[in-house]
């Protein structure tokens, strides 16, 4: 594991000013990408998932953004510091983003191969030529069948799944060294889902690219990354190796999401929830903005937001249950056969 | 369980741009029966025709071709305002995007209570509102929501406000097409817990249109699949799952990330090759056929052998 952090941030802090007051989207969250690696942000409708990556790149609107403290370091370079100017020099070389609507992230007016050429004149500064039969190895390499006479059509000329690999294949000109991946497969159907999964997997080994990879649907999440970030009311409440947080999970916010999902061999009892909605972020409860939700709440969640409390080298958790004066409680069934399958899978990996 | 079919759909047929060079069989040639308090899950990827059939079955849209029975009566020559009251007065709908599909300038109340004033079912503004509170109610609202409008409210609670709408006239048969896609995971567990629970208490007929077969499965008692405006397979729930016999079925299955990562390492994607099961139009040979009990799949006559077969094999193994 000792592999060396190529993106930092650190304590990120951003609000939105609106008309009906401050929204605190991003609530001090820090996390470290490191080489190679697969990194999940998971959470619900705004945890401020995409808000905290936006923030990276410097895509939020300038006009109401307030990002009021935090650090975030690609390698040795403040990203938070830099110009405009500077910053379109790594966007898009260095670091660069696909999005969850394939159509409204592409230009319409432009055809598909003047996009994909794109990032590699203005980057890389190759010859209009160059650039063209660059585009299409690219094209062939995300799986565009006869890519020399897609590369003149228009992204309306293609299904959804097909400019997803556009984009992939326009975030993939430079051979960036992260890639962030906001919700991307999230529009698609499974099979082409299962495809766009397998590309994504498969360019990540060739071009050695680290990814942030964001969603909320936490098979995907167990597919492809190797940790992951749970996100509640703009704050990471859990952190951890793909093990630790899908069989070993020590938050209650983790807890309800993986019981919450029907899974296959599931019999028709109800459905686990977590009652309730999300807070409103405009104003913050006092304490843990999930005790409301929570049926382990304590009293001091009422009160006090929980630390991050260490759980291995690898995995944190904030909640007051891992406080060593916390009561002994009993956890769902749903996670106790989750706890079993990883024992009975250490053990299997052990002999 | 009851076997009256609520719904019986007969080689029911929707074409686009009929005889132009752009012309689309969105529903081709499908048949099959909703029996009365069961959910009826209807599965396919976008573009398979799933949606346009519950829009034909609400005649939201006109068939091109076929016959729909709901509740004893053809429903194709409905036209009158008159005659289309009484038929929506028993099938009502929700919808996908819960924002969408409330007006956002009408108030809770005037949204829910909408129905019951057009089927003239309340006498006064008093009794309306007394029905909307119980309705409230009864979606997990507290009746203080009533005077609200729908910006102020979560996308799972207007979705609750949409089932309330749907509800307000006591319909026998609910079509939810994609009701739950637009929410979060924390949030559609609610609801479809929600619906599960309304059906037991009002002995309403779900068919439940999605493309999330797991959660299609965990609601569903019966399951077509769908591709390219087929049902390629017909089965119970428990059958699509453990003992899926068309190729496209076991790749749909296939796909679903599970959210458990040593078997995702372990998963085997399966490609269905659309080619290879692609037949001649009208071969009167090639239909729905019922290979074991109660479990139908789209193929020739010729392979119904092998299919049967298949079945036996899954049988085994699942009972090992």
């Amino acid at each position: 594991m000792e592999k060396n952090s190529i993106l930092s941030v650190q304590d990120l802090t951003i609000s939105f000013n609106t008309f009906e007051g401050e929204v605190n989207a991003v609530r001090g969250v820090s996390f470290d990408l490191k080489e190679g690696e697969t990194l999940a942000l998971v959470g619900e409708s705004g945890s401020g998932k995409s808000v905290s990556t936006k923030a990276i790149t410097q895509l939020l609107p300038k006009r109401n953004t307030n990002i009021s403290k935090g650090e975030v370091w690609y390698y040795d370079q403040e990203l938070l510091k830099k110009s405009s100017k500077e910053m379109k020099k790594i966007r898009g070389k260095d670091i660069a983003m696909i999005f969850q609507d394939p159509m409204t992230s592409l230009n319409p007016t432009l055809t598909v191969g003047r996009q994909i050429a794109e990032p590699l004149i203005e980057h890389q500064g190759m010859s209009k030529q160059r650039a063209k039969e660059e585009a299409i190895t690219l094209m062939k390499k995300v799986g565009i069948v006869g890519s020399e006479q897609r590369f003149q059509q228009y992204p309306h000329q293609f299904s959804g799944g097909m400019r997803q690999r556009v984009m992939i294949a326009i975030a993939l000109a430079c051979h960036p060294k992260v890639l962030i991946a906001d919700e991307p497969t999230t529009a698609l159907d499974v099979t082409i889902q299962a495809q766009i999964i397998d590309l994504l997997k498969e360019l990540q080994a060739e071009f050695d690219t680290s990814t942030i990879f964001i969603t909320h649907d936490l098979g995907v999440v167990a597919h492809i990354a190797d940790r992951v970030a749970v996100m509640y009311a703009g704050k990471i409440v859990e952190i951890g190796t793909v093990d630790e947080i899908f069989y070993n999970p020590k938050h209650p916010y983790t807890w309800g999401l993986l019981a919450s999902m029907p899974t296959m061999k599931m019999e028709k009892e109800d459905l686990y929830t977590i009652p309730g909605s999300p807070p409103n972020l405009l104003n913050i409860p006092t304490g843990d903005p999930f005790a409301s939700r929570n049926m382990y709440a304590l009293e001091i969640d009422f009160q006090e937001e929980p630390p991050m409390f260490k759980v291995s080298d690898t995995h944190y958790a904030a909640t007051w249950l891992l406080h060593p004066n916390a009561p002994k409680i009993e956890v769902p069934d749903e996670i106790k056969r989750r706890n079993k399958r990883f024992a009975a899978i250490s053990a299997a990996k052990g002999e | 369980m009851n076997k009256n079919p609520i719904m019986q759909i007969k080689n029911l047929k929707k074409t686009y741009n009929a005889g132009k060079a752009n012309e689309v069989r969105a529903v081709d040639h499908i048949s099959f029966d909703i029996y009365e308090g069961e959910t009826f899950g209807l599965v396919g990827e976008s573009g398979s025709g799933k949606s346009t059939t519950g829009k034909l079955l609400m005649k939201l849209e006109d068939m091109t071709d076929g016959q729909v029975i709901f509740l004893g009566e053809s429903i194709q020559n409905k036209r009158s305002r008159q005659d289309l009251l009484a038929f929506r007065k028993n099938i009502q709908m929700i919808f996908q995007d819960p924002y969408a599909s409330l007006n956002p300038k009408m108030t809770v109340k005037d949204i829910i209570g909408g129905p019951l004033e057009v089927h003239k079912l309340v006498k006064n503004r008093k009794e309306r509102d007394q029905v909307v509170y119980n309705l409230l109610e009864q979606v997990g609202l507290s009746k203080g929501f009533a005077n609200r409008y729908p910006k102020e409210f979560s996308g799972g609670q207007c979705q609750r406000i949409g089932i309330a709408r749907a509800l307000a006239l006591k319909p026998k048969f609910i079509i939810a097409d994609e009701a739950i896609s637009a929410l979060d995971v924390s949030i559609q567990a609610q609801i479809v817990n929600l619906m599960r629970q309304l059906k037991q208490e009002g002995n309403l007929t779900y068919l439940f249109i999605a493309h999330d077969l797991s959660m299609v499965k965990y609601i569903s008692d019966r399951i077509a699949v769908m591709n390219r405006g087929k049902i390629l397979e017909l089965a119970t729930s428990e059958d699509i799952y453990h003992v899926p016999l068309h190729p496209y079925t076991e790749s749909l299955l296939s796909a679903i990330p599970e959210p458990d990562p040593e078997s995702e390492r372990n998963r085997q994607r399966i490609v269905y090759d659309e080619a290879k099961f692609t037949y001649d139009q009208n071969d009167p040979n090639v239909g729905l056929f019922e290979i074991t009990d109660k479990h139908f799949v789209y193929c020739h006559k010729d392979e119904v052998n092998h299919y049967k077969q298949k079945a036996e094999r899954l049988q085994q193994v699942l009972t090992v």
